[in-house]
């Protein structure tokens, strides 16, 4: 089932996958070495970014760029971390009812910023766990020690008690103001948070959950694509990192003749006929140059901008065609929708390298660059690098190149489970293990 | 003549007009009325005068103005200010069309308002007591109360009825904010009484009348922030309107604040002190004025509908299809009773009960199909069905979309934040619905208004040709992004293109 690749374009993607997973085999000075949320100095811990790194170690072991003993030991500390540090209510714990909190004191693991427990970003741990548990199949007491913790890990997460009595998943929690109302609705990066709650043999969601989830789904037709509607690119791309969505079909996208795969290929399309037309005129943007997603942006940097008519933002979640466009673009956007939409992503992967080279740090991507915000005619490049941006990079050229996250995931009960009772059918579900 | 005895001559006009000073109401008709309606805005007197046109005697009995919230609160007292705002911020983008223009510091406040107050004043005339008067209308001032289940006291005068509409409105709910009522805050019965602009201003509601007032406001000068407790402006409104609407604020000027609640107010120095909290963060802004459009509660009390034997609840005059109450003598129409409430479901709705009251028709208030429109820049219009209520209905929908960047007139005349969504059901080219967000939305939703009244699908619409270049156009282009989506793809395309 893996595309072939040019050897050109191999060896590019070859470089990029690398530098990307460098990102997390780097010896962190964290608790439990694990990854900061970005490299600027102080970040704190981001638990989404541990899940891509829990998933990345595997693909630096099968190529050859880190030990299976090294990354056997990054993710047994890792989870033994979490499955010791304090789950409690206490506003410094690390969590609570099983969800962590979206960001940890690099130093303690205890929560930060007065950040939220996050339902998807615990969701994004729990699936890199799970790519862990089924990678490290060994009969050694560290990979047994390592499976037992992520079922014990799993199991311990309380989905059900994330509904607060209503249809659907709420996105965060406080203990200072208990669930937050930011209305997550719509379609977004959210199924495998879904796949894994309704596969949970502990705290299962009912199955109507999802079906209420799909209900505030929107199928467009946008420039001629029809897709199931998702503004920024990750919301796209980032449940497919761990899921192979080729031919398996819940039943919105039987009734729309589709798959989410085949969806995420038209949302890359409707990225770059969004950037053809350039509504914002931003310096840039055509065919080859496209990526609005979740990305930095220049306003942190420079506050001056926050003025300025253009509107432009910091980080923040950007997409197409409604916005918001402040002329930010991710480069590795594109990287990301490569097994999607192959031949126009590589285009721009390519593009955007030749005319942007600023926005690589020795060929790992930056946040986003932005050709409308110059200093001395150069643009502006968001410094340092994001946790998130590096690990969906690497999993998705591993994933076109090899597939190896999809097969360790197509193996794995849970979500075989979780989207079973989400109604999915066909594909690679129809196989019995 | 200077502003205020302008402005004072104005509303004396309209004051002649809708509460005459001298007015003295007319001995009440021994025999029974055909139809008495209690209140004389917008739903009351459409019904007041379909029904003389019928032929039938008629009594209209109102407690303060006629022409009701519209006229004198509501619709055209903010349009107008819209308006003006409008013009103010074509100024401030002059730039932007290649234009020159300035304005100085100040704003001249009292103008925009004595336009307003002249618009006001001139629409009034339509309505006036005299005229209807004149059309042989019994017109009535004073609190009307029922003082059995086919009559009417007003001041003391009794009105027999063959059939009554309850016809009297809503007025604008108040926020339950530890502090606010002793500081002091405007509402849209009040807005339209300011002398000055505040430099300060709290908008607290995120439905239309908020977003409206904040941006007109914003645009006039006034430091303006706007609080909604939850998590979009507009909550009914389809996702992505709501969101470009917070954009466009934004970019306006205003403050936005989702998610937030105004949880104390108090007063110092002459300002306002407001607590606003969301989730865990707590913040406090200064203001000099806080406008509230948290809402409408329908005035029902005073009206003695026990007497009646009208049913009614917190939501209003309980009504079948019909619009008939408990009381099969007794109606009700508009604000009082419907759930959308706009001027032209207030006389949509009294049609309805004309109809069915004095001709014995069955005429249904679910057969209608309502557009509405909230007048924010650019303005965001909806009829019909949304695609999470036609899910619910297990109705499989599309949605043909097409954003405003890609339309001619929207690009030359910079207009081209929004776009026109369509609903179609999966297997047909009915139309379910439609939200449209434009600079003119709201006369662009009366196409699609009108093709699901008349049953015409989207295909058809791909037929009708559109004057280029117009705006309108998007209709047109979702319907011919409908067509093509019909073919096959062998036909739609000559080769292959590789992805």
């Amino acid at each position: 089932m893996t595309a072939a690749i040019d050897v050109a374009d191999d060896a590019l993607l070859d470089a990029l996958e690398r530098a990307a997973a460098s990102y997390f085999i780097a010896p962190w000075d964290c608790v439990a070495a694990m990854p900061a949320d970005n490299s600027r100095a102080g970040s704190p811990i981001s638990i989404a970014a541990v899940g891509f790194a829990l998933s990345v170690y595997p693909i630096a072991v099968e190529r050859g760029w880190m030990t299976r003993a090294d990354a056997l030991a990054r993710s047994i500390a890792a989870l033994r971390f979490f499955a010791t540090s304090e789950q409690g209510a206490a506003p410094e714990a690390t969590g609570y009812k099983g969800f962590y909190y979206h960001f940890l004191d690099r130093a303690t693991g205890r929560r930060v910023w007065r950040s939220e427990l996050s339902m998807v970003d615990t969701a994004l741990l729990i699936a890199g766990a799970l790519v862990a548990q089924r990678y490290f199949d060994g009969r050694d007491d560290d990979e047994i020690e390592l499976r037992t913790l992520v079922h014990w890990l799993y199991e311990r997460v309380d989905w059900r008690w994330a509904q607060n009595g209503g249809t659907t998943i709420m996105q965060g929690w406080k203990p200072e103001c208990g669930f937050l109302h930011y209305g997550w609705e719509g379609y977004n990066e959210a199924i495998v948070l879904y796949a894994l709650a309704l596969g949970s043999p502990s705290h299962p969601l009912g199955e109507s959950c999802y079906r209420g989830w799909t209900m505030t789904y929107q199928w467009e037709n946008i420039y001629g694509q029809e897709f199931l509607y998702g503004g920024p690119l990750f919301m796209h791309q980032f449940s497919h990192a761990w899921i192979d969505f080729r031919g398996i079909r819940d039943a919105f996208m039987r009734e729309k003749r589709c798959d989410y795969f085949e969806n995420s290929r038209r949302a890359t399309i409707v990225q770059r006929e969004y950037a053809c037309r350039n509504p914002h005129e931003f310096a840039g943007y055509d065919e080859t140059t496209w990526g609005l997603t979740a990305c930095d942006g220049p306003t942190d940097d420079m506050p001056a901008l926050r003025d300025d008519p253009r509107h432009f933002l910091g980080y923040a979640a950007r997409g197409v065609p409604y916005g918001p466009d402040d002329g930010t673009l991710a480069g590795w956007g594109a990287v990301a929708s490569l097994p999607f939409a192959p031949t126009v992503a590589m285009e721009a992967v390519r593009t955007m390298r030749d005319r942007y080279p600023a926005m690589f740090d020795t060929d790992r991507y930056a946040s986003s660059f932005n050709a409308s915000v110059t200093t001395d005619g150069r643009p502006w490049v968001s410094s340092g690098l994001f946790g998130l941006d590096q690990g969906i990079v690497a999993m998705m050229i591993e994933n076109h190149r090899s597939e190896l996250v999809w097969r360790l995931m197509r193996e794995c009960d849970y979500i075989r489970t979780g989207l079973r009772r989400a109604g999915f059918r066909g594909g690679w579900l129809r196989h019995r293990r | 003549m200077d502003d205020r005895l302008q402005q004072s001559e104005y509303e004396r006009q309209r004051l002649a007009n809708v509460r005459p000073p001298t007015w003295r109401n007319p001995p009440p008709s021994r025999e029974p009325y055909d139809l008495v309606v209690i209140g004389g805005g917008p739903a009351g007197l459409v019904a007041t005068e379909a029904a003389v046109e019928l032929g039938a005697r008629v009594a209209v009995v109102e407690r303060n103005a006629l022409g009701g919230n519209c006229l004198n609160f509501g619709c055209v007292p903010s349009k107008a200010l819209i308006r003006t705002s409008r013009v103010y911020a074509d100024i401030h983008s002059a730039a932007h069309y290649g234009a020159r223009a300035s304005i100085g510091s100040d704003v001249e406040f009292a103008a925009i308002m004595e336009r307003m107050r002249r618009i006001r004043a001139r629409i009034s005339r339509v309505d006036s007591a005299g005229r209807l008067s004149e059309r042989g209308i019994d017109v009535f001032f004073g609190d009307g109360a029922f003082a059995g289940r086919d009559r009417i006291d007003v001041a003391g005068a009794m009105l027999p009825f063959r059939r009554a509409v309850i016809a009297t409105g809503a007025r604008p709910d108040t926020p339950k904010v530890p502090g606010l009522a002793e500081a002091g805050y405007l509402t849209n019965e009040t807005v339209f009484d300011l002398a000055a602009l505040p430099k300060r201003l709290l908008v607290i509601g995120g439905g239309p009348l908020g977003c409206e007032l904040a941006q007109a406001f914003c645009r006039f000068g006034a430091r303006t922030t706007i609080a909604q407790d939850q998590p979009l402006f507009l909550p009914r409104e389809e996702r992505d309107a709501a969101q470009l609407l917070s954009e466009a604020l934004a970019r306006d000027g205003v403050e936005v604040r989702l998610n937030t609640a105004a949880v104390r107010v108090v007063v110092d120095n002459g300002a306002k002190v407001v607590d606003l909290v969301s989730d865990d963060y707590h913040s406090r802004i200064v203001v000099d004025e806080i406008l509230t459009g948290v809402g409408r509660v329908p005035n029902v009390d005073g009206l003695n509908l026990e007497a009646a034997g009208v049913a009614y609840d917190a939501s209003g005059i309980r009504t079948d299809d019909f619009l008939r109450t408990a009381n099969p003598r007794v109606y009700a129409a508009g604000d009082v009773t419907l759930a959308h409430a706009y001027t032209h479901t207030a006389d949509a709705s009294a049609r309805i009960v004309v109809r069915n009251a004095l001709l014995g028709k069955k005429a249904r208030v679910s057969a209608l199909t309502i557009p509405w429109c909230t007048y924010t820049d650019p303005e965001i219009a909806h009829v019909g069905l949304y695609v999470r209520e036609a899910r619910e209905r297990n109705i499989p929908v599309r949605t043909f979309t097409i954003p405003m960047h890609d339309v001619d007139r929207a690009i030359t005349d910079g207009e081209e934040l929004g776009f026109v969504k369509i609903h179609v059901h999966d297997h047909s080219d009915r139309i379910l619905g439609a939200t449209i967000v434009a600079r003119h939305a709201g006369e662009m939703i009366n196409e699609i208004t009108l093709a699901m009244v008349a049953n015409i699908g989207l295909a058809t619409l791909a037929r009708v040709i559109h004057a280029y270049p117009t705006q309108a156009e998007a209709i047109r282009a979702a319907a011919i992004a409908f067509e093509r989506s019909q073919q096959p793809a062998r036909r739609r395309t000559k080769r292959v293109v590789p992805w």
